[in-house]
Formats: C-alpha cells, sequence, structure tokens
C-alpha cells in the first residue's frame, strides 16, 4: 500500500474528475437541448444508484464480505427521507431535500448497526443469506406501516385503517400503496452532489489507517487480527458507512418519484447493484461509478430498437453474461496484464479476486 | 497510462450517452411519424386520405417479469381496437406504441420520457397503480392526458385533472360487493382473504371492510397473504372455515385465487367465493379446471362468452394477435380506452393543429363536461365524473357450468 | 387438532421447499457456487411436463422423464457455455454469470410461451384422509417427500460410495489436488450439474403439482426459499437441505397460523437470522475453524 499511497490520491483525484467532467458535459449538452427526455429521466435515479453501487463496493469489494440486502438501507432511507420531506412542507425544497438525505443516511446507518452488530462474525454465503433476510423483512415490514403526519407529529400504526389524524392531517406511508403524493424535490445536481460526498467518504475511508485495516481484514482475517486489528470494530465501520451512504441514495431516489412502494426495494434491486459492483470490479470505485451508469441506462438504450421492444431484458442478460464471460477470459487478462492496461479498473481488482482469502473458486 | 485510461473513459461514457439520446431521436423520426414537425398531431403529411388527423397514443405497461400478463394484456387489446380504427378510415388515424415498465415506478418514468421523445400525444396507462401514480404525476405537470386500462386506485386521478381511468377504483369495487351482499342476503358469516403486499387488493379490502361495519355485515375472519407468488393458502381457509365463514371474499388476481379455489376443493371447504374484476381470466387459463370455478360470483365488466358480435369479433382478432390467449377484463378495458380517446378526438373541432397541451385541455373539457358517452365492450354510455373516476355499472356474474351467467 | 393439521400444511409445503433444496445444495456442496439460475431450471422442467401432458396427451410418467433429459441436457449446456470458462474466475463472477443466466432463462421462457399463467394438471391429485376427514395430505406431497427420502438415500451413497461420487467431494475439497490425483475436474462438475439439473426437473414438477400455477417466474421466489432452506439446513449438506426445507415449511405455516399473516415472510426470515446466529453454520453444517 505504501507504495501506491501517492498512486491512490492521483486515482481519486481522477474519479472526482470523471464525474465533475460527466456532469458539466450532461449540463452543457442540456442547456443546448441535445439530450433526450428519456436520458434525462435517467439522471437522477443514475445518480442513486451510482451511490448505491459505491457504498455496497465498500462492503463487498474492500470489506470483503458479500451483501444481498443492500436495496434494504435503499428503502429505510427512502420512506424515512418521505417522512422528513412530508414532516417539513413550509420549508423550501434545498433545506427539505438535505434535511430529508441527512435522515435517510441516519436511518440506513440505524439499520447498518442493526443488522450488523449480531451478524458480522458470520462469513461468507451464511452472511448474504442474512443480509437478503434482513432486506426480506424490512420490505415486509414496510408492506404492513401505516404513517400519517398532523399538527402532532407524526403517527405509526399497522392498523390498515390508519392512523386518526386530526383536521388537515395527511397520510404519507400507506401500507402496500406505498408513498404517494411525494414531491419531486430531488434533481440532477443533487445527485452529482451525493456522488461527490460519497467518494469523499468513501475514498478517504480507505486511504486511511481505518481503510487499511479494513482491507487487511480482507485479505488475511486471522493475521490481520495477530497484530492488533479489532475485527468486529473495523467491519461494524465500513458496513455503517456503507448502509448510511445507501440511506441517503435512498432518500434521493424517493424524492425523485411521486408515488414509492416498499416491493421496488426487494431482492432483485440489491442484485441489481451487486452486478454493477462485481461488472465495474471489486474494490475498484471507477468501476462502480462507470459501470452502474452504463448498465442502467443499458436496458433503456435497447428501448431505441423497436423489433426487441420485448426481447430487451433477454439481451441485456445476453450482454451481461457475455461481459463477465470477456472479463474473466484467461487469454484476454494476460493480455493487459502485460500492457499494464487496467482499463481504468474496470478489471481493476477483479483478477485478484477481492475476496481472494475465499476457498473455493475464489481461488 | 491510468490517465489515458480514465480519459478514454470518460469520452466513451459520453460517448454512451450521446449514442442513447441518438436512439431517441431515431425512433421519433419512424415512418408514419411526423419527424421534425413541431406541432404533433398535425400529421397532414402522413400517407392516409387528406384531412386525417394522426394522434399518438403512447402505451405503458409491464411486458417483462412478474405481471408481464397484464401488461400484455392491456397492450394488445388496445392493439385491436387501433387496428379496428384505423380500418375505419375516419378523420382521426391513431398511431400506437407501448413501452415496457416492468411494473415499477421508476421504469415507468422512463418509458414515459421514451414516449415523450417520440412525440407523444395521449398516454395510455399504466397498466398497473403504482407507476401509475408516478406517471401521472409526471404528465401532470407537462400536460399530456392520461387515460388508465386498469390503474384503480384513487391516487391515480387524486389532484390531476388530466387523468382519467377507465376501470372501477378500488374502494367503489369494496363498497359495490359489501352493497351487493347485503342486498342479496349473500352470506351469514363472511371471511376475506386478501394480499395485503398489493394496493389493488388492499384497496378493495379496506373498503369492503369500512362499509361492511356500515352495513352491519359479519365479517368473522380477514386474513391476509404477502404476494401474489404466495402458493400456500391452507392456513387462511382454514381461519375462515374455523370461523364458520359461509361466503368468502376474494378481492384479488386470478392466479392466486386459482390456488385458493383448488385448496378450498382439498379440503372439503366450500363457502360461496366471491370475487372482484381481477378474477376475470381465471377461467380462460390454460388448462384450468373450471369445476373449481363453479358458483362463483365476481364483479367483472366484461365476458368473453357473450355473444354480441362487438365482442365476439374482439375476441376473434385478440386471439390471433396473441395465439389463442383468450381476452379478460384488462383487455377489454384497454380496448375501450383507445375508442374512448379516438371517439374524443373525433369530436374535437381543430384537432389537427393541437400540440399535447392543448389537445389534453380540450380532451380534459370533453371527458367532464357530462355530454361525452362511449359505448364499449365493458359497459354502454360510459361517462366520467369530474374526478377521473370512470361511472359506469358493475355487473355480478356468477360461473354455471363453466361459464359465466348474470346473477 | 388445528394444531395437527398446521404441521400437516408445514410438512406439504416443507417437502416441496426440500426437494428444491437438495438441487441447490447439490450444486452448491460440489461446484462451490450458489446458483441462482437453479429456480428458473425448475421452471422449465414444469414447462416441459406441462406441455407434455396437456399439449401431447403423453402419460405423466413419461413427461417427467421427458423433463430430467430436457433439464439435464439444459443444465449441462448452462455449465458448459456460462460455468465453465469461469472455472477460475472468483466466485462472485460466477455468481453474477448465474443471474445473468436465470434473466435470459425467465425472458426466454415469456418469449417462447408467453406470460399468461397456466394452470398445470397434477401428475398425481387428491388427499389422503385422515381422523374422519379432519386432517388431511395431498398424495403429491406424501410423493415429494418420498423422492426427498429416496434422493437424500442416491445421493448419499452416490457421494460416498462411488468413484464418480468420490471425485466429487474430492472436487469440492481441494481442486488442485483432485487434479493432481487424475480426476478430471471439469467433467465432474458438469456430473454435478447434470445430477443437480435432473432434481430441479423433478422438483417442478412436484411443485406445479402441488401449486398447480405456472409462468415464466414460477421458479424465482421458491428458488430463494429453497436457497433459505439450504443455508438454514447447512448449506452443502444432504441430509441439511431436507430438514431445513421441512423445518422453513413448518416454521412459515406456524408464522401465518399463531403470529400474523401480515408479517409471516418477516418472522421466517427472522428465525433464520436468530438460528443462524446461534449454529453459524446452519442446523447440519459443519463450521469448519480456518487453518493460520
Amino acid at each position: 500500500m505504501k507504495r501506491t499511497l501517492s498512486k491512490t490520491s492521483i486515482n481519486g483525484f481522477i474519479n472526482y474528475g470523471i464525474v465533475i467532467a460527466a456532469f458539466l458535459i450532461l449540463q452543457l449538452l442540456m442547456a443546448q437541448g441535445m439530450i433526450s427526455n428519456t436520458l434525462k429521466s435517467l439522471l437522477v435515479p443514475v445518480c442513486c444508484y451510482i451511490v448505491m453501487a459505491i457504498s455496497l463496493n465498500l462492503t463487498v469489494g474492500i470489506l470483503g464480505e458479500l451483501s444481498l440486502g443492500h436495496a434494504g438501507f435503499m428503502s429505510l432511507g427512502a420512506f424515512s427521507g418521505i417522512v422528513a420531506a412530508m414532516a417539513m412542507q413550509e420549508f423550501s425544497p434545498v433545506p427539505r431535500l438535505i434535511a430529508a438525505i441527512l435522515v435517510g443516511s441516519i436511518a440506513g446507518a440505524l439499520g447498518g448497526v442493526l443488522v450488523g452488530v449480531p451478524v458480522l462474525r458470520l462469513q461468507g454465503d451464511y452472511l448474504a443469506i442474512v443480509t437478503l433476510a434482513f432486506g426480506e423483512i424490512i420490505r415486509n415490514i414496510i408492506v404492513v406501516l401505516y404513517v400519517g403526519l398532523d399538527q402532532k407529529g407524526i403517527h405509526i400504526t399497522t392498523n390498515s385503517a390508519g392512523p386518526a389524524l386530526e383536521e388537515g392531517g395527511i397520510m404519507v406511508i400507506k401500507g402496500p400503496m406505498g408513498a404517494v403524493g411525494v414531491p419531486k424535490l430531488a434533481s440532477f445536481t443533487a445527485g452529482f452532489v451525493l456522488i461527490l460526498i460519497t467518494l469523499f467518504v468513501v475514498q478517504n475511508l480507505v486511504n486511511s489507517r481505518a481503510g487499511r485495516a479494513i482491507m487487511a481484514l480482507r485479505d488475511n482475517r486471522i493475521a490481520a487480527e495477530s497484530v492488533g486489528i479489532h475485527v468486529t470494530k473495523y467491519k461494524l465501520m465500513a458496513f455503517v458507512i456503507s448502509a448510511a451512504l445507501a440511506g441517503a441514495a435512498g432518500a434521493l431516489f424517493g424524492l425523485n418519484y411521486s408515488s414509492t412502494v416498499s416491493s421496488k426495494f426487494g431482492f432483485n434491486t440489491s442484485i441489481l447493484i451487486l452486478v454493477f459492483v462485481v461488472l465495474g470490479g471489486l474494490g475498484s470505485i471507477r468501476g462502480s461509478i462507470i459501470s452502474a451508469a452504463l448498465l442502467y441506462i443499458l436496458p433503456e438504450m435497447l428501448r431505441g430498437f423497436e423489433f426487441i421492444t420485448k426481447a430487451r431484458m433477454l439481451i441485456y442478460a445476453v450482454i451481461l453474461i457475455a461481459v463477465m464471460l470477456t472479463i474473466n477470459n484467461p487469454a484476454l487478462k494476460s493480455l493487459l496484464e502485460e500492457r499494464d492496461l487496467s482499463l481504468g479498473g474496470l478489471l481493476g481488482k477483479l483478477k485478484n479476486g477481492g475476496r481472494a482469502k475465499k476457498g473455493g473458486a475464489g481461488q | 497510462m491510468k490517465r489515458f485510461a480514465a480519459v478514454l473513459l470518460a469520452a466513451l461514457m459520453v460517448f454512451a450517452m450521446a449514442a442513447c439520446g441518438g436512439n431517441a431521436n431515431q425512433q421519433s423520426s419512424t415512418p408514419g411519424g411526423d419527424a421534425g414537425n413541431s406541432t404533433p398531431g398535425g400529421g397532414n403529411d402522413t400517407p392516409a386520405p387528406a384531412g386525417t388527423v394522426t394522434i399518438k397514443v403512447g402505451g405503458i405497461g409491464p411486458l417483462t417479469g412478474d405481471l408481464a400478463q397484464y401488461g400484455t394484456a392491456t397492450e394488445w387489446g388496445a392493439q385491436v381496437a387501433v387496428d379496428e380504427i384505423n380500418a375505419l378510415n375516419g378523420p382521426v388515424r391513431l398511431e400506437y406504441d407501448f413501452q415496457d415498465d416492468t411494473g415499477v415506478a421508476e421504469t415507468g418514468v422512463a418509458a414515459y420520457n421514451t414516449l415523450k421523445d417520440w412525440d407523444v400525444d395521449v398516454i395510455y396507462g399504466t397498466t398497473t397503480t403504482a407507476p401509475c401514480i408516478a406517471v401521472a404525476s409526471e404528465t401532470f405537470a407537462d400536460r399530456y392526458f392520461q387515460l388508465t386500462p386498469s390503474a384503480s386506485s384513487p391516487d391515480v386521478t387524486a389532484n390531476k385533472d388530466n387523468a382519467f381511468q377507465m376501470c372501477f377504483t378500488d374502494p367503489g369495487q369494496g363498497i359495490a360487493a359489501a352493497n351487493y351482499m347485503k342486498d342479496n342476503n349473500l352470506g351469514t358469516k363472511i371471511g376475506v382473504i386478501y394480499n395485503n403486499g398489493d394496493a389493488y387488493s388492499t384497496g378493495i379490502a379496506q373498503a369492503f371492510a369500512d362499509k361492511a361495519k356500515e352495513l352491519g355485515l359479519d365479517v368473522v375472519a380477514t386474513q391476509t397473504f404477502p404476494a401474489d407468488t404466495t402458493t400456500d393458502y391452507t392456513v387462511q381457509l382454514s381461519a375462515c372455515k374455523d370461523a364458520g365463514a359461509d361466503l368468502v371474499f376474494l378481492p384479488i388476481y386470478y392466479t392466486p385465487a386459482s390456488l385458493i379455489l383448488a385448496q378450498a376443493k382439498q379440503m372439503s371447504y366450500a363457502p360461496v367465493f366471491f370475487g372482484a374484476d381481477g378474477m376475470d381470466g381465471m377461467l380462460d387459463m390454460q388448462g384450468f379446471d373450471k369445476s373449481l370455478a363453479e358458483g362463483l360470483m365476481l364483479m367483472t365488466p366484461f365476458n368473453a362468452s357473450a355473444t354480441d358480435s362487438r365482442t365476439a369479433t374482439f375476441v376473434e382478432s385478440y386471439k390471433k394477435l396473441s395465439g389463442g390467449v383468450i381476452p379478460n377484463q384488462f383487455a377489454a378495458d384497454g380496448y375501450d380506452c383507445m375508442y374512448a380517446i379516438y371517439e374524443a378526438c373525433c369530436q374535437i373541432e381543430g384537432v389537427g393543429e393541437m400540440d399535447h397541451s392543448q389537445l389534453c385541455d380540450a380532451l380534459i373539457a370533453l371527458f367532464t363536461g357530462g355530454t361525452f358517452k362511449v359505448d364499449g365492450l365493458t359497459g354502454t354510455g360510459m361517462t366520467w365524473l369530474q374526478s377521473g373516476e370512470i361511472s359506469k355499472a358493475p355487473v355480478v356474474v356468477k360461473v354455471e357450468n363453466g361459464a359465466y351467467v348474470n346473477a | 387438532m388445528s394444531f395437527l393439521s398446521n404441521i400437516l400444511t408445514g410438512v406439504s409445503l416443507g417437502s416441496i421447499y426440500a426437494i428444491i433444496a437438495l438441487g441447490y445444495t447439490m450444486v452448491y456442496g460440489i461446484a462451490k457456487m450458489l446458483n441462482f439460475a437453479h429456480g428458473d431450471v425448475i421452471m422449465v422442467g414444469a414447462f416441459m411436463c406441462f406441455f407434455a401432458t396437456g399439449r401431447y396427451g403423453l402419460p405423466p410418467l413419461v413427461s417427467v422423464l421427458l423433463a430430467v433429459v430436457v433439464c439435464t441436457a439444459l443444465g449441462i449446456l448452462i455449465e458448459g457455455l456460462a460455468y465453465k470458462p469461469l472455472r477460475e474466475a472468483p466466485s462472485l463472477a460466477v455468481l453474477i454469470t448465474a443471474i445473468g443466466v436465470s434473466y435470459l432463462l425467465q425472458n426466454g421462457a415469456q418469449l417462447l410461451w408467453g406470460a399468461d399463467t397456466k394452470t398445470f394438471t397434477p401428475i398425481v391429485s387428491g388427499s389422503l384422509s385422515l381422523v374422519e376427514g379432519r386432517l388431511n395430505i395431498s398424495y403429491v406431497s406424501l410423493l415429494a417427500m418420498a423422492c426427498c427420502l429416496v434422493v437424500m438415500v442416491c445421493l448419499t451413497l452416490f457421494t460416498s460410495r462411488t468413484r464418480m461420487g468420490k471425485a466429487m467431494r474430492a472436487c469440492s475439497e481441494d481442486k488442485g489436488a483432485a487434479q493432481l490425483m487424475g480426476i478430471n475436474v471439469n467433467s465432474t462438475i458438469s456430473m454435478t450439474f447434470a445430477i443437480g439439473s435432473a432434481l430441479a426437473a423433478v422438483a417442478g414438477v412436484l411443485m406445479c403439482s402441488a401449486y398447480p400455477v405456472l409462468s415464466p417466474t414460477t421458479g424465482s421466489l421458491p428458488g430463494i426459499r429453497a436457497f433459505t432452506a439450504a443455508v438454514f439446513g447447512g448449506i452443502g449438506s444432504i441430509p441439511g437441505a431436507f430438514l431445513g426445507g421441512i423445518l422453513l415449511g413448518i416454521i412459515e405455516t406456524f408464522a401465518k397460523a399463531y403470529i400474523s399473516t401480515d408479517l409471516s415472510d418477516a418472522v421466517v426470515f427472522a428465525v433464520l437470522i436468530i438460528v443462524l446466529l446461534v449454529k453459524p453454520a446452519g442446523l447440519l453444517g459443519k463450521y469448519v475453524p480456518e487453518k493460520v
């Protein structure tokens, strides 16, 4: 790590650069009216998914623990953020959005502690199943929650008749109907700022003493423990930060649509984000950013071709498999290694296996 | 080297995004459309006879995923109507495109924007409630007229003057069911089983519970299940059976309902089952044992085995389009939506010169004006309330010998 | 009495989870990969049987055999095309590829066979009544349990007694060493997939006989449930998968009957988490301490 210290900080600046450049170019194109409505509508969710991918990369790539319930934290952030934004009707949009994102990240972090403390002693696939279970529990609980707001504050009940509200009170979350009538506070600029904050948090963590401890745990837990690294503390630190960022992304996501239902944040969304991370390269922040952006836009791009409207997801699946096979092709990999051209991290850590310590197919 | 790669990737990303925009532009110049024409709808340059106006109708619904069967039904039902309408050579032609939303709000909004890039005039959809609410608030802000065949929550139309429904609302159905049970003395003890993970099902069940209380109906058991992919309902049925329910209300879709009927038979529990419009389609499931549904009552606006010529023609054309699938009320509502849009556009003067927001205002005025009536497969003389809700009479049918008869 | 009847319901549901979990755990135990496409192979198997009996009127046994043959071929094909090239790749890369295969099968099935739900014709129908009809257990559940037991015994004998089975266990312990001992690792793993997919076909037919609806997404949820069951019992352990499946069915039924139908999913997963906290390797899994 010592050798690459300056290199990593340069790497970090490049990441900021890419994000800022992409933002400026897109703003410029938008000002010129050169961007289609479709792409415009994808900008906010793309930002959310980029933050989700970076934060999941912290758990999977940098901490080295497989999580299949990342969307659960997004869900916590989305619904708590929506409640916060609705409770602050009298404020102007920007402070409402900031407050919602803060509340969302706190909710995500609390969820992270709740799950992290008991389960981080499990490993590998067992941790994966517990995070999956947690995601499902969150989904199931939010489906039966009815949340209302009135002068006296927030009322929460699981009774399907909803809480008794005073005159002028509003229902924010209505069980399976989810949150409806949400103001659209999210904007591309907010998403852009959130990505920068995420980059700042994650990159500084990775390059800090704590980050090196976390990576040491990934590479060899026993060796790390033997030099006095506190396993639970550092694991929990990475996990909770990851969950908090996911909560923030969830809040932004929830405030971009006028209706949000909890079934959206199920297993499939968790998997989608994991796909972004793995395809971008475990441990590679830049890879996560690029692959989340490209892969999220891909199915929408496929809409452009009329003859494949129905086969859109089929083609997506084929591309997914083809990409996995190509970037893991031994011949191609050795070629790239020879030339020291690691496609800016797209392949990056993937070749090291990220979870290199894990046995079996990992080696 | 790394820097080079980074620049390369940044360029790649921008290129990909530009390519995405490019595709959309390409799409908007599909033949038959009025590309480059700043007033969509003024398609006087189409190959159709002089004086014909082309209206672009963009549909949204799930074509992939768990809910794909409902989305494809609305897609094909509307397609049948569009083909018929365009064969009429009337003053208005419809150009129709349907986009997939996988039943999810974010994809629905993306699909809507794809249609905007196609210069759509009127939005048809979305099929399911959650994306419909999200899309309706976008169309409300952008001023597009929106007519949904099947998104039945009152939240779809709430506070939006531009959103209209072809189906009954959920609370409307729950109230109608309670009234019908009271008026016909259907059961002494009532059990309810519904999907508490689904807005449609929960909406009906809640309104039903309130109305039943008001009417003094004796609801002895209320049971839920979490998703339509649930397979085992024995516990829920046992609870109804143990409570002595002789009438079980099932405000759910036909797929889980078919399992409930089979499992009730297995445990020799035979109350009267009463369903809402989501139950329509069960009899036409491939391989379904119709004897299971004997005596089932449901509220449906549409009957595929009706003998009137319009229904028969519709069923015939639909089967041709779908490869033998028999249409259900989703398809019929979709068909009626297209006729409602078509007939309304025919009545509006100067429709060819209007952009989408002018057309939206004109359609709203017409739909809520009180004089505009549509005859369709799901009702005759259908009108709309100010709220966007449809006003048509619910019809209760009973299954006898594997077919619907009016109850 | 309702308690006993709930147990029977739970066991019936659990027997279906168990038979799916057996295929899952088999592949995991040997190839050490989470095959998320397993649920979709189940769906394909069920569709094969549906078409064979429903459309071509073949007798049930022939249909099941046909489903087994098709799924085995499909399993070998998937393994050869998608997983074999990733033998040296990190396990997560294989996981993502499996997810890709799952999407591919689901969407392919939808394009080929349509999105509408079909009603499956059960290969066995009727149920066994006990205590004057107050307790019921369907013949399909009994058949599923019998199948589970037979499969369990056969798999255990196969992996412990036969040459191929021993080769499989060797591969699961250490691929490199197995190769050095002259075992053809590639063909051994292909064989594992063949067996796993054949089991998936049987599971698909039994599942759709017990709960006779069939659509392209039929396999995905039971796939996840079976994965849960397999982990619950100790993933990789063959008796564990059976036990995990049955217990999961019973817990789910009890949660619905005695706690709340609203929160049954949450209760099932909460129990799973608690069990894993007490026994981190699942009920019958062996906890292998790491060597330094």
